[in-house]
């Protein structure tokens, strides 16, 4: 049987269009069975796999300026799947799918050392603090694809995998290997309804993410659309998440850059 | 009361003064037991680590203790495979307070991890690309090593000793113990670097990131290094902390110049290598990801520069100044000094390493997050402490632990008890190594 070519999932989210309303989180929460407390007001020991950050320019009025920025797992690739969590976990409880280009985590693995927490530089890692609680009755709603966690093990986004599953034994069933665009979808894109998150396969160049961002497999799929950029470029984690802005501020934003260096200086 | 059990030609203090005194280091560790069952029942809740925090003060100390337990291995490797003769004196001593770091390192991480009953799964499905695989088997190990280093100083005790299938048992485990000296020396160099590694390799955190030779970040060799220079300034500090607690000489003085003077070329060289290493990072490691040496160190309410000031001028080049003239070495005070320095010199090493990594801001639209720990977390990083008291304080009561304590300190007013050879065994030379089997 021919081998598949290997997908490499992405996704692109236009922070020109995000009104930062906070619906792919709602969404991903509800998809993924995400776990939360009565009292969210701590930020630090809450479980957002998908995070809407608010970014200032920091100029005072009339000037100011402010952007939201969805932050879900970037699914970095590293050096060759040498992805920064995924290269630290002691007990191979997260991995890079070569596959898919999927950063996984297989939570009955995981014995909760948070070495990969550390390891990432985007916080797109949560640890469950505390056994999760469901409100009175609300467990009959939870999705039946997803496994809930345990206290004590690390949880991230993984890309609505269950979802990736679920179009590939359908396209088994009608007899097909490869599948449609449109057929394998996070909740976060589903759920935008400003239409700011494209998702899909970074490889495959009939793929809207794939023609919106331009990735240059010559530079670790560096875009090479000029209104494109990946947060912590310069840190070599190789993500595959892009972010598209017309606002050079917003670019800036994403990365360090020392005081000489000039717009897009550094790259 | 317990006489019997004290080791030969020394003296020591009645048994109900021992306990009281033992009693609120006793509370101390029934503190810590209650806060680590809360942390095993009720779960990781009881910390104040958050997800900014995943390492905080449990893996600060684990790699704290680690780093001062080095004494053991290194006074180990200069003793047997040097051939410093002189440091059986102390060896001892060095292996005991290893001892108890090492078991202190890995109750810690039993209650650091999230789900302890799945903490096998690091064996079992051990990752090889991860330094933390490395750190577990190492230290499991070296633990297992020092284990038996420790084991025939339980076996010298008096009374134990007088069975012959044990005084000969610990007369061949003396045999072999380079053998396992030399084994210790090679695990814990790969786990006393792989701790270096645990913060060198990780390339999302440019504060700890580190290049380096092949798989091997820097801080690999700097972590080494650090615990063969700092681990016996420990070692010293405690025998000198034994002594004042005694109230006698434990060690001759000569014993501790050596050890310092060591201590004090490992530690100066070190020093030079962490200056290189600081100055490559800030001048060319860190702003090729485009941060400024400052962005580590403003903007929040901590971490200041003077914490780097702290860990290298204050905790290493001057301890390093003193250990390294003879003057130094030989005055109690500067001695005493250098080693405390030193000793707070690592620990700032092992923080910054573990919380500043994991408090530098990396996204540039984040904050610093700070961190307390809660009583829970003090507690149980307490808890070693008390249990090494006890653990110091029985060994030194029942155990031979410093061959030159008898020496040092000769019972003479007692005419009742005059120093004479037991007759049931072979008079033993007062350093107690080595004793020839019973024929
Ligand atoms: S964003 Fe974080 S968790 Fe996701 S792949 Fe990258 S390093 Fe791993
Ligand atoms: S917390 Fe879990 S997934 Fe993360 S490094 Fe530890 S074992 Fe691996």
């Amino acid at each position: 049987m021919k081998h598949e070519q290997a997908k490499k999932y992405g996704m692109v989210i236009d922070l020109d269009k995000c009104t930062g309303c906070g619906a792919c989180m709602v969404a991903c929460m509800a998809e993924n069975n995400v776990p939360f407390k009565e009292d969210e007001t701590n930020k630090l020991d809450s479980i957002t796999w998908m995070r809407v950050y608010q970014l200032t320019n920091g100029k005072p009025f009339p000037d100011t300026d402010i952007c939201y920025l969805p932050r879900p797992c970037m699914h970095c690739e590293g050096d060759h799947g040498h992805s920064p969590c995924v290269s630290v976990c002691p007990a191979t409880a997260t991995d890079y799918s070569m596959d898919t280009g999927i950063v996984s985590q297989i939570y009955t693995r995981c014995f909760g050392c948070r070495y990969c927490m550390a390891a990432c530089p985007y916080h797109a890692r949560y640890f469950n603090w505390w056994d999760p609680v469901w409100p009175n009755g609300m467990e009959k709603y939870l999705n039946p694809n997803v496994s809930p966690r345990m206290r004590g093990v690390v949880e991230k986004c993984s890309f609505c995998y269950h979802r990736y599953q679920l179009a590939k034994d359908r396209a088994f069933m009608e007899g097909r290997r490869e599948l449609e665009e449109e057929e394998y979808q996070t909740a976060c894109t589903q759920a935008c309804p400003a239409g700011a998150i494209v998702f899909g396969d970074l490889n495959n160049k009939t793929h809207r993410v794939h023609q919106i961002v331009q990735p240059d497999p010559a530079h670790a799929g560096r875009p090479k659309n000029p209104k494109a950029f990946r947060l912590l470029e310069r840190l070599g984690t190789n993500p595959k998440v892009y972010y598209l802005s017309s606002r050079e501020w917003v670019r800036r934003s994403g990365d360090h850059y020392l005081p000489h260096e000039g717009p897009g200086g550094g790259h | 009361m317990d006489d019997a059990l004290f080791p030969k030609g020394v003296k020591r203090c009645p048994l109900p003064e021992f306990l009281m005194k033992l009693g609120p280091v006793v509370a101390l560790l029934i503190w810590g037991v209650v806060a680590m069952l809360m942390c095993w029942i009720k779960g990781l809740n009881q910390t104040n680590m958050n997800d900014a925090y995943g390492f905080a003060a449990w893996i600060w100390a684990d790699l704290t203790v680690i780093a001062l337990g080095g004494g053991a291995f290194f006074t180990g490797f200069l003793r047997y495979l040097i051939g410093k003769e002189k440091l059986k004196n102390i060896i001892n001593f060095a292996v005991l307070i290893g001892f108890i770091c090492y078991s202190s390192a890995l109750l810690i991480l039993a209650i650091d991890i999230g789900q302890p009953l799945r903490g096998w799964f690091i064996f079992w499905h051990a990752n090889v690309h991860s330094m933390l695989t490395e750190v577990a088997f190492c230290l499991t190990c070296y633990f297992g090593v020092l284990t038996i280093e420790y084991l025939p100083l339980v076996l010298e005790n008096r009374q134990i000793d007088r069975v012959p299938f044990f005084h000969n048992l610990t007369h061949h485990m003396h045999e072999v113990m380079p053998l396992f000296a030399a084994t210790g020396a090679f695990l814990s160099f790969f786990h006393q670097g792989s701790l270096g590694g645990v913060a060198g390799v990780l390339f999302g955190r440019p504060f700890a990131f580190r290049e380096g030779l092949f798989i091997w970040p820097w801080t690999f060799f700097l972590f080494t290094w650090s615990a063969a220079a700092y681990g016996p300034c420990f070692t010293i500090m405690l025998a000198k902390i034994t002594e004042k607690v005694t109230g006698k000489r434990l060690i001759k003085d000569d014993v501790y110049d050596l050890l310092a003077k060591i201590a004090g070329w490992m530690m100066a060289t070190y020093i030079v290598a962490k200056i290189i290493d600081t100055w490559y990072w800030a001048t060319v490691t860190a702003p090729a990801r485009g941060m400024t040496f400052m962005q580590f160190y403003s903007n929040n309410p901590l971490y200041g520069i003077w914490i780097l000031i702290l860990e290298i001028v204050i905790g290493g080049v001057i301890p390093a100044a003193i250990l390294l003239t003879r003057k130094g070495r030989n005055t109690p005070f500067a001695l005493m000094t250098a080693v405390v320095l030193g000793v707070i010199g690592v620990c700032v090493n092992r923080w910054v390493m573990v919380l500043q990594t994991l408090a530098v801001p990396v996204l540039p639209f984040e904050g610093w997050p700070m961190y307390y720990p809660s009583w829970q977390e003090v507690a149980t990083t307490l808890l070693p402490v008390a249990y090494g008291i006890i653990l110091v304080a029985f060994s030194y009561r029942y155990l031979p632990v410093f061959p030159q304590e008898a020496e040092l300190n000769p019972i003479v007013s007692e005419p009742a008890a005059p120093p004479a050879p037991a007759p049931d065994t072979d008079a033993e030379p007062a350093d107690a190594e080595l004793s020839p089997a019973q024929a």
